[in-house]
């Protein structure tokens, strides 16, 4: 099978630490990678390896086909970077900023501010294009960084924690744009600490701990091994509860539990059941302040892989790992 | 390591535009441009190169003059060539802290991910630093200027004089960008910068003729290069032998340029 990018046995140790174990990481063209795990498992290093950033210590990486270390320009040629904190000059506008990495990748200056009128277009930046970086918002920053990693047309993307820190409604945009890169035939790399975000972009997913692979799966069977989804209920009137619970215990075959007071939830196999329980409740008349259909969090999902928890909690998304129904 | 399948020929064109040529000096200059426009937008980076030059001016005319040279006019014209080179030196050392500091943002990764020479945005940076040089120079002839230093030997060899020191400046810079690769911290790097140039700027005949100093200090002063530079600087800006001093400045210049600037691309590439 022909790999857009290929890590075979990596190894990279800083000083007493290890921070890859062999690690083996691949996708094919046009398809996006999904990379989880918690901060420290070594997926920003593993990226940094197929970024040409790192020289591994063992093992090797190539992308198209060209060797990280040896052909490091010929891969440089093919790749985008946008890193888990914006590598954007603040002290250069957005179009600066732009212009100069087409220069730097060879286009004549008026192909370079080309370029970067599209991409600053594409990316809802043209009102703030001549204003330095460092007066741009967080999201802005995040857009102005992906639109940089893009004026070369790469043919793989790495992604590393793109939406780390960004609120839902910031981190549905960086969704979508990466939805259309794959749809132009990009292939993507992207690391994250949310199964929810690997599952809703990633057409296979690597979960990493401790420097090692634990888990590759699709995201179907992945959410089949890890115990898929729960459904989460909280009536407006408490009196109702033993509505919900008769509920929901029909659509699922299971007994729900309660949690904390006043909420419900209940393992479901896939979304049909969550569906049947929203028109269930609909035609019993039952008003919900709280229905959403969760996926693992990422300890669940380590408690199951390895027996442990994920070692950092990821912070930084609140509600945004819920998919919220209002009822 | 595992056994790996036959690596599939590259199928797709290469991302970017084909190779044009001179790619390291257009990459260096479209980097320099980078530190040109952060100047532009940032202008109280220029504060030392403007402030500078002027409190040297004054503590040691006023304060040193009428007792080293009896005449307070006679020691700025003794004294001003060699503070344009001190300025230069001082002034090239900014570079070190400014990449140490920089190089931890994420920018420096992306060049980093880009098919150009890794010495590109540390030559770009060193260029980008004329700006520097040049402001300070301005500066200190004007304020001298208006004390009543006049050139002695006409505009032309005042200017080449400026020139000389500017080049020497530039191939000094490379070790204040070895220091900044090399060093943590950017504070560090600023006190080992100024720990080399106090010996090397102030262990001169800038202020005193050498004659008056000890037999040990008067070997490391004849030893020091930048005894040479600023009797170049001296010969070209006020009348006195040229040939030794300017010949010596250009070899030592060409020596730190050779040696420290692939120190320097050495220390940047193996720096994570």
């Amino acid at each position: 099978m022909t790999y857009a990018f290929q890590a075979e046995g990596l190894v990279k140790r800083f000083g007493t630490t290890t921070a890859l174990a062999g690690v083996e990481l691949a996708a094919r063209p046009g398809t996006v990678l999904g990379v989880l795990g918690p901060n420290g498992a070594g997926k920003t290093t593993a990226v940094r390896v197929l970024a040409t950033l790192l020289r591994p210590d063992a093992g090797r990486a190539t992308v198209g086909g060209f060797d990280v270390v040896r052909d490091a320009e010929q891969v440089r040629r093919r790749i985008g970077l946008t890193g888990q904190y914006a590598s954007v000059d603040d002290d250069l506008t957005g179009t600066e900023n732009l212009v100069l990495i087409g220069r730097l990748l060879d286009l004549r200056t008026a192909d370079a501010r080309t370029r970067a009128r599209e991409l600053l277009a594409r990316f809802d930046l043209t009102e703030a294009a001549g204003r330095p970086a460092r007066t741009y918002s967080g999201g802005m920053r995040r857009r102005l960084d992906l639109a940089a990693s893009l004026v070369g047309r790469p043919d793989v993307i790495y992604l590393d924690e793109p939406t780390t820190g960004l609120d839902p409604a910031k981190r549905d945009d960086v969704w979508h744009m990466v939805r259309a890169l794959v749809a132009e035939g990009t292939t993507v790399l992207l690391t994250t600490q949310y199964l929810e975000e690997a599952d809703a972009l990633a057409d296979e997913i690597t979960v990493m701990d401790h420097g090692r692979v634990i888990a590759h799966d699709t995201p179907a069977d992945l959410k089949r091994v890890v115990g898929g989804q729960t459904i989460a209920a909280r009536p407006a009137d408490p009196a109702r509860l033993g509505d919900v619970e008769q509920i929901l215990a029909t659509v699922s075959g299971h007994r729900p539990e309660s949690p904390s007071r006043g909420v419900l939830t209940v393992p479901v196999p896939d979304d049909r059941a969550f569906t049947e329980a929203v028109r269930r409740l609909a035609d019993a008349g039952v008003t919900m302040t709280e229905l959403s259909l969760r996926l693992p969090s990422l300890d669940e999902v380590f408690l199951t892989l390895t027996g442990h928890g994920a070692d950092a909690t990821p912070t930084g998304h609140g509600a945004a790992d819920r998919q919220e129904v209002a009822a | 390591m595992t056994a790996t399948l036959t690596p599939p020929a590259p199928a797709v064109t290469p991302a970017a535009a084909p190779r044009r040529p001179f790619a390291l000096v257009r990459h260096s200059l479209a980097l320099a441009g980078r530190s040109l426009a952060k100047t532009r937008r940032t202008p109280e980076q220029l504060l030392d190169v403007t402030l500078q030059p002027v409190i040297f001016v004054v503590i040691f005319v006023y304060l040193l003059g009428g007792a080293v040279a009896g005449s307070q006019h006679a020691y700025l014209q003794f004294l001003l060539p060699a503070i344009l080179v001190q300025t230069a030196m001082f002034a090239s050392t900014a570079i070190g802290v400014n990449l140490n500091s920089d190089i931890k943002k994420g920018v420096f990764d992306r060049f980093r991910s880009l098919p150009i020479a890794r010495s590109a945005p540390l030559i770009g940076a060193v260029l980008g630093d004329v700006i520097r040089f040049v402001v300070a120079t301005l500066v200190l002839l004007g304020f001298g200027t208006a004390l009543g230093f006049r050139l002695g030997n006409g505009i032309l060899l005042g200017v080449a004089a400026c020139l000389l020191v500017l080049v020497f400046s530039f191939c000094l810079s490379w070790t204040s960008v070895l220091i900044g690769m090399l060093v943590r911290e950017p504070g560090a790097v600023q006190g080992i910068s100024f720990l080399i140039m106090f010996p090397l700027t102030f262990g001169t005949n800038m202020m005193v003729p050498t004659d008056t100093l000890p037999g040990w200090l008067q070997a490391w002063v004849k030893l020091n290069p930048v005894t040479d530079v600023m009797a170049a600087a001296r010969g070209l800006m006020l009348g006195g032998p040229v040939a030794v001093p300017v010949t010596h400045t250009l070899l030592w210049s060409l020596g730190l340029l050779v040696v420290f600037a692939p120190l320097a691309v050495r220390a940047y590439r193996r720096r994570t």
